[in-house]
Parts: C-alpha cells; structure tokens; sequence
C-alpha cells in the first residue's frame, strides 16, 4: 500500500496539522511517512500545504507532482491541485467558499460540510478532524486506534484532553461525508 | 532499536547534535534552517548534557566562535543556510587552515543574491571546491532522508576528528523543512579535556601546562617554503580522503543500461524516476553520492564501461556533472554523461527526469 | 676592568625578564609600546600563577605575531573576529582566562560588530586594545581612531571629517553596555604610565578570574614608523593631540557588582 497525498487550504485551517497526524498514525500502524510542507512566508496566512505519503515500502521522492487523494479547503487549493490528482483517484472538498467547485469526470469526488459542522459544534478548531474523519471513511488507509495513538504522540501533553473531542470531530465527518462523483 | 519520532530534518538535527555529544552550537537565523538553532533553546541542552548553545550577532561571528571553540578540542557546530554559509566561509577557510575540527552544515536554498527560500543544490561547488580562499577541501556529506540528517552529525564529527578538519553536512530545504520517520541515535557522554588529548592528541589551547609547549591555533605562516609544506600535508589529507572515504550508496545498477546521478533531495527524486522508468521497460539505474569530498569518483569509473550513458540530476544548473565527467574521463571511458536539473528553488519531479532519460538517450 | 662572566653572575642580577616572555626577538619597530604591553601582560600572568588557564587569542595587525612572544597557548583570529574566537573559547571552557590583544583597525573597524556583541553579552574576557590612531602593519592608512585631520597614506592631505568620519571612541562606546565590567584608557610611554598600565592589566585580569564580565582595557599608543616621527616625537605628539580626544583614566569600575551569570 502506498497512499500519495497533497492537503490545501488557507493557513490556520490546520493544513499541516492534519497532514502530522496522518504521519505519525502512520508510524503508529508501523508504515513509513514523509511530510513535506510549503513553507515560508505562506505559513502566515496565505495558502498552505502539505504532501503526505504513507506507505509499506520505503519512500521514494518526498516531492510529487500527482496525488492518489487531494483534501482541497479552499479555491486556490482547488484551482492548483484538482488537475494533478491521478486519474480514478479521490478528491475530497469543503464547499465553504468554494464558487467553482471541482469538475473532472475520471476522478471521485467527495464532499464535506467541514466548517458548517465546526461551527455548528462551537468549534471551529476541530475542523481539519472533522475533514480527517471524512478522509479516512472514503480511504481508511488507517486505524482509528492509531490515529488515536497519532494523536497522543503529535500533540504535547498538555493538550491530551482534547483528545476525546478531535475523536468526537471525526466520527462527526465520517457521518456527513457525502459521495458527489464516483467511477 | 533508538527511539522513533516523526520529526523534521532541521529538528533531527539539532537532536544528534545533543545525542551525539556535541559540546557547542553557534548559529544565526536564516529560513529555512532556523528549527535548528530554536530546537536547541526549547531543548535546553545545557541542563541535560553541558551543551552550549549561543545566538550569536552574525554568521560571521558565528562560525568564529566555532573557531575559538574548536581550538579548545571540542565537538563544536554551526548551521545555516546559503547566503550565511557565503558570509562564513571566511571563517571556514581560516578553520581549514589551522586544521580544526567541526560540522558546518548548509540548509541550502536558491540563490545567487538573496534568491529565494526554497530548496536548492547550487551550493554544490561551494561546498566541495573550496569556496572561500587557498587551496582546501571540506569533507562533505548529502544526507537524503531526515534519517541521515540524524546519522550523519556523528559520522561528520568522527571524519571531522579523524582528518583534523571541517566537515560540513549539505542538504536543503526539502530535507530541513520535511519530517519523516527517524530512528533517534542513543545518547553519547561528551569527551572531557584528558579524553580529547588522549584521542587526538593535545593540539588543543586550554591552557599551557609546564608539561609541555605552548599550543598555537593559526593558519599563518609567512615563510613560503613552510607555508607550501603545509599545503603538501593539506593535499595529502585530501589524497588520503579520497582513497579511504568515498561513500555512495546504489539502486538497481546491476543491470543498468543507463544510470543517473543524483544526491541529496533530487536523488529521492531520482528513485522513484528509476522505478517509473523501470515500469516502461528502461534499464535504469541511480548512484547516489554520499560523500560529496570525496566524490565517489572510483565506482563511476568501474560503472562507466558497463553502462550506455550517465544522466546527472541536480538542483541546480550543473555543477556535479563537471566531477562526473571528469570520473569518466580519468577511467579511460567515452560514456555520455548528460544533465538535467531545475534552478531557483524548483525541484524536478520524477516524471520530468524520466522524459530527460528517453529525450537524452531513447 | 670586570670580565663580561663576572658581570653575568646571578648576584648581580637586579632584573630579569619574566619565564612567561620567549627568547623571541620582538619585531615592533624601536621605540613602540607593544613590546612593553607584552612584557606587563607577561609579568602579570607569571605573578598571578595563571598561565596554565591562558588562552590568548592574537589578531590581525602588528600584533598578529604576539603568538611567538609570550608563552601561553594562543589562537591566531582573522581580522577583527578575536572577540568571536575568545567567546567560542570562552563559553566551552568557563575556567580559563580567555583575553584577546588587538589594535584599532582590527578591533575598531572591521570588528566592531564582533567587539561591541561580545562586551554587551558580558563575555568573560580581558580586551587588550591597543589605539594608536592608525594601521600599522600594512604601513599606515587611516584607522577609525586617526584623529581629524591627521595625515596617514589614505588620507595624504589629513583627515576630513566630512569625508571620513569622525574618529571613533570604542572605550566611551563599550563603557555604556551592561555586559562590561571594568573599561578604562592608559598609556605605556612613560615608567610612571606604565606602572599604572599594569595595575590595571592586573584589576582587568582578576575580574576575569572572579567572571565579573568582559573587562575591556585601551591602551593609547604611537605608532612613530607610521607616524613618520622619532620615538620621542611621537611620544609629544600622542601627549599633545591624542590625550586630550583621547582622555586617560577608569570609565567604568563595577567591581562591586554581581557576577554575570551565563546559561
């Protein structure tokens, strides 16, 4: 199994996060993980993303250029990236702010009221668990046991308690996931 | 087995650094390799192993206190990126000169000028020819995963000791910036003064004791017949050098017809280029250069008969080529050795390699 | 008439250069004070029993060869980074006396960065400097510290302020940053002045040893082969035009203060 991912969106949607989770329940389920962010001036505010690769065998090229998955969270991201996704792949969006939504025919096409949910929880910090919930459901390349143990190991000590509410979040996205496009 | 954490290379880095016993760290800020410097305040190894870390006012500064320290016989290190690595290398020439040990290590991003911050190789010749003034080598390791960001801190000390002389770690962006599965090293005690002089000898200034002479740490000799017999040593360490630590590593080339040469970031790239290329039926190899100075030049001269021709893959716009080249020629052989490699911050993609391949050789 | 080996008997021995100067025969030109700076420093490390704690870290200048005179274990820096070698030394071996010996175009000029970012840490370090308002070794061009109007090879018609600046007064500067512990300005052409050079010397290198801070210890000289004067000349003339822009005496004495404390 090799998973090859890209994640976009704006900075402060927890683009990089959810991909670090991704990662270290990966190395939880004993697979090997690169991370591999845009970084510089659009971590602050700007665009962000962030390629994920797990896989069973050793890593290649960190760097890609085609996605088996793309989790898309906002235009820019989707104008960028819904051309590089391999044909029969899966592109999974938040249609907040979207105004032209994705239109390729080869691809699967998912969608996930992302940010309603989170407002609608009081909480729009757990909105990239609430799009990880939803990934997983479409792809579940991994455990929620070791998403759990992700978790624990990504996020310092003090934040541990906010564990049972990221796992609410995405149990929540894997409800409301819904099939736009599938082939 | 260590311990395993998913952790960006510059943080790895820092990591070794501690584990491995090193006694100090200088450094300035520069993106993209400041997580190594921050890793190290929020570690705060001083508490834990005696490590100092010091911000100091400028590269220039920084890699002088390197300097100093080194003189004292101690693990020291200093990390920066491209256009800090210019603003050291006065200093790494005077290090060079006065035949000290330390780890440089550039997190190289695109230039000339103040370019950009992505990643980048175009500090290639830099690194390996010399760069700043007078006739002198680093040893230079390219660490591919944020695991030999980790093994290679060690690795860059123990040659560093070895030869009497700076080692520098080159790696990039991509490699400081992306996080992977790492196997942390297990923890090594830092020598102490008596250890330091045991091992290597007492070369170092801390302190004249009546057993013996004064110690001087210093690159100047005026008299121009010493000053050539000091180069002739210099040069022998380096022949030395290339004759005991080429290191490389190799896929698929057993079979090759055709292999490329990359290190670094672009020789991940170049992996996965190789198994797309294997899938459309071309006998693909890849060579990996490891060390850099010395540049595996023996194994390109043993592969360069069996081969139909060479592809370098590089982050910049051609240096290594220039050494393969010259590996190729010194082995008698007339094999092609073509480039291929993107500027400024791009990193080619397997995809592009692989049509270099056909567009080159097919 | 007494034969030279009974003149050489140690009976008659009324003074004796101290064991921490080497056989070296100096290279100053006549009627310069670095040979007798070397000598007090000498004099004091071999007083004050620490020349097995000495690290001395030499500079580019006239000075660059201060390696080969006095007996102590010793870095040679690149122009105007000694403050950056001594602070390696220093940070990694907090039990030495780390001091570093340099002239104006090496500290004043090309490392004033590295001078004013060592003295304002608080770096635990003697800073032997050495003002003779021009560049000596590379045969007299304008220093930072040359005086307004003076005449070197760089500035043949003297030196104009509104072209080059006005001269540079480190120690005022260095004297304003918390990090400095004991700053002052001497001279060495006189026995008296001399005399006076050392007990400072002396104070800067026991601040050291109690880690009270950089101690930073000008020493305002001649230069007579760049200078183009006699020994005595030069003596008048630095009397004359450098004391009065360059005033002699302690700026700043913390001893009282407590130590400063490093990570």
């Amino acid at each position: 199994m090799t998973e090859e991912m890209i994640i976009a969106g704006f900075g402060g949607q927890g683009v990089l996060s959810m991909g670090k989770i991704i990662a270290y329940s990966g190395i939880m389920d004993n697979k090997e993980v690169a991370w591999f962010p845009s970084y510089g001036p659009e971590m602050r505010g700007g665009t962000a993303n962030v390629t994920v690769i797990v896989s069973d065998e050793r890593i290649s090229s960190p760097v890609l250029h085609q996605y088996d998955s793309a989790i898309i969270l906002n235009q820019q991201s989707l104008d960028k990236f819904e051309k590089d996704v391999k044909p029969g792949g899966t592109l999974l969006y938040d249609p907040h702010g979207i105004v032209h939504p994705p239109s390729r025919k080869d691809i699967n096409i998912y969608r996930v009221l992302g940010t309603k949910t989170a407002v609608e929880m009081e909480n729009p910090k757990v909105f990239n668990m609430i799009v990880l919930g939803s990934f997983l459901k479409i792809k579940p390349i991994l455990s929620l046991e070791n998403v759990k143990k992700g978790l624990e190991k990504s996020l310092p000590v003090r934040y541990h308690k906010l564990i049972p509410l990221n796992l609410t979040a995405m149990e929540k996205g894997q409800e409301i996931v819904e099939a736009m496009q599938t082939v | 087995m260590g311990e395993l954490r998913l952790m960006k290379g510059n943080e790895v880095l820092a990591e070794a650094a501690i584990r491995c016993g090193c006694d100090g760290y200088f450094g300035y800020p520069i993106t993209p390799q400041s997580e190594v410097m921050e890793t190290l305040m929020e570690r705060q190894p001083w508490n834990e192993t005696g490590m100092v870390v010091l911000q100091a006012e400028s590269e220039v500064a920084a890699i002088n206190m390197v300097y100093g320290a080194a003189g004292t016989g101690k693990k020291v290190m200093t990390s920066s990126s491209s256009p800090g690595v210019s603003l050291m290398l006065e200093g790494i020439s005077y290090i060079a000169g006065a035949e000290l040990p330390c780890l440089i290590v550039n997190v190289q991003r695109g230039g000339p000028g103040l370019g950009t911050i992505q990643p980048s190789q175009a500090d290639y010749f830099q690194a390996v020819k010399g760069g700043g003034h007078g006739d002198y080598k680093l040893i230079v390791l390219a660490p591919s995963s944020v695991q030999e960001m980790n093994d290679f801190v060690d690795l860059a000390f123990e040659l560093a000791f070895k030869y009497r002389n700076p080692a520098m770690i080159l790696t990039d962006g991509a490699l400081g910036q992306m996080m992977e599965k790492v196997e942390l090293s297990d923890y090594k005690k830092r020598w102490t003064e008596n250890e330091i002089a045991e091992k290597w000898g007492s070369w170092a200034t801390t302190g004249k004791p009546s057993s013996r002479n004064r110690n001087i740490i210093t690159s100047l000799e005026l008299d121009s017949c010493k000053m050539e017999m000091n180069n002739r040593r210099f040069q022998e360490k380096y022949r030395q050098m290339e004759v005991e630590e080429q290191r490389y590593e190799m896929f698929s080339c057993d079979d090759a017809e055709y292999i490329l040469i990359a290190f670094g970031t672009s020789a991940r790239v170049c992996q996965k280029a190789t198994e797309i290329a294997r899938n459309k039926g071309i006998a693909v190899g890849l060579l990996r250069p490891i060390t850099l100075f010395p540049f595996p030049a023996k194994i390109i001269g043993e592969l360069a008969p069996k081969v139909k021709g060479f592809l370098t893959v590089e982050m910049n716009a051609g240096q290594m080529v220039e050494d393969v080249k010259q590996a190729v020629y010194e082995a008698g052989c007339t094999r092609r050795v073509e480039f291929y490699g993107r500027m400024g911050g791009i990193i080619p993609s397997p995809g592009e390699v692989v049509e270099a391949i056909e567009r080159n050789f097919l | 008439m007494m034969e030279i080996k009974d003149i050489l008997k140690p009976e008659n021995l009324v003074y004796g250069k101290s064991k921490v100067l080497t056989d070296t025969i100096m290279h100053y030109c006549p009627g310069c004070t670095h040979g007798v700076i070397h000598k007090i420093l000498a004099e004091l490390i071999e007083e004050m029993g620490i020349q097995e704690k000495a690290v001395g870290v030499a500079p580019v200048g006239c000075a660059v060869f201060a390696y080969n005179y006095i007996d102590v274990d010793w870095q040679e820096a690149a122009h105007g980074r000694a403050p950056a070698l001594a602070t390696g030394i220093v940070r990694l071996n907090p039990d030495k006396f780390v001091f570093t010996y340099q002239g104006d175009g090496d500290l004043a000029s090309i490392g004033a960065g590295e001078i004013i970012h060592a003295c304002n840490r608080g770096e635990n370090i003697l800073v032997i400097f050495i003002n003779n308002g021009i560049y000596g070794m590379t045969g007299g061009q304008m220093a930072p510290t040359t005086l307004e109007n003076m005449v070197t090879s760089t500035t043949p018609f003297g030196r104009d302020v509104e072209m080059n600046g006005y001269p540079l007064k480190m120690t005022d500067l260095v004297a304003q940053l918390p990090g400095t512990s004991y700053v002052t300005r001497q001279s060495a052409q006189t026995p008296a002045a001399v005399r006076k050079c050392k007990r400072a010397l002396k104070k800067g290198i026991q601040n050291v040893l109690d880690k009270k801070g950089t101690s930073f210890i000008e020493v305002v000289s001649t230069c007579n082969s760049g200078w183009k004067m006699t020994p005595v000349q030069a003596n008048k003339w630095m009397e004359d035009h450098m004391f009065p822009y360059y005033p002699l005496g302690d700026m700043k004495d913390c001893e009282k203060e407590k130590p400063v404390e490093k990570n």
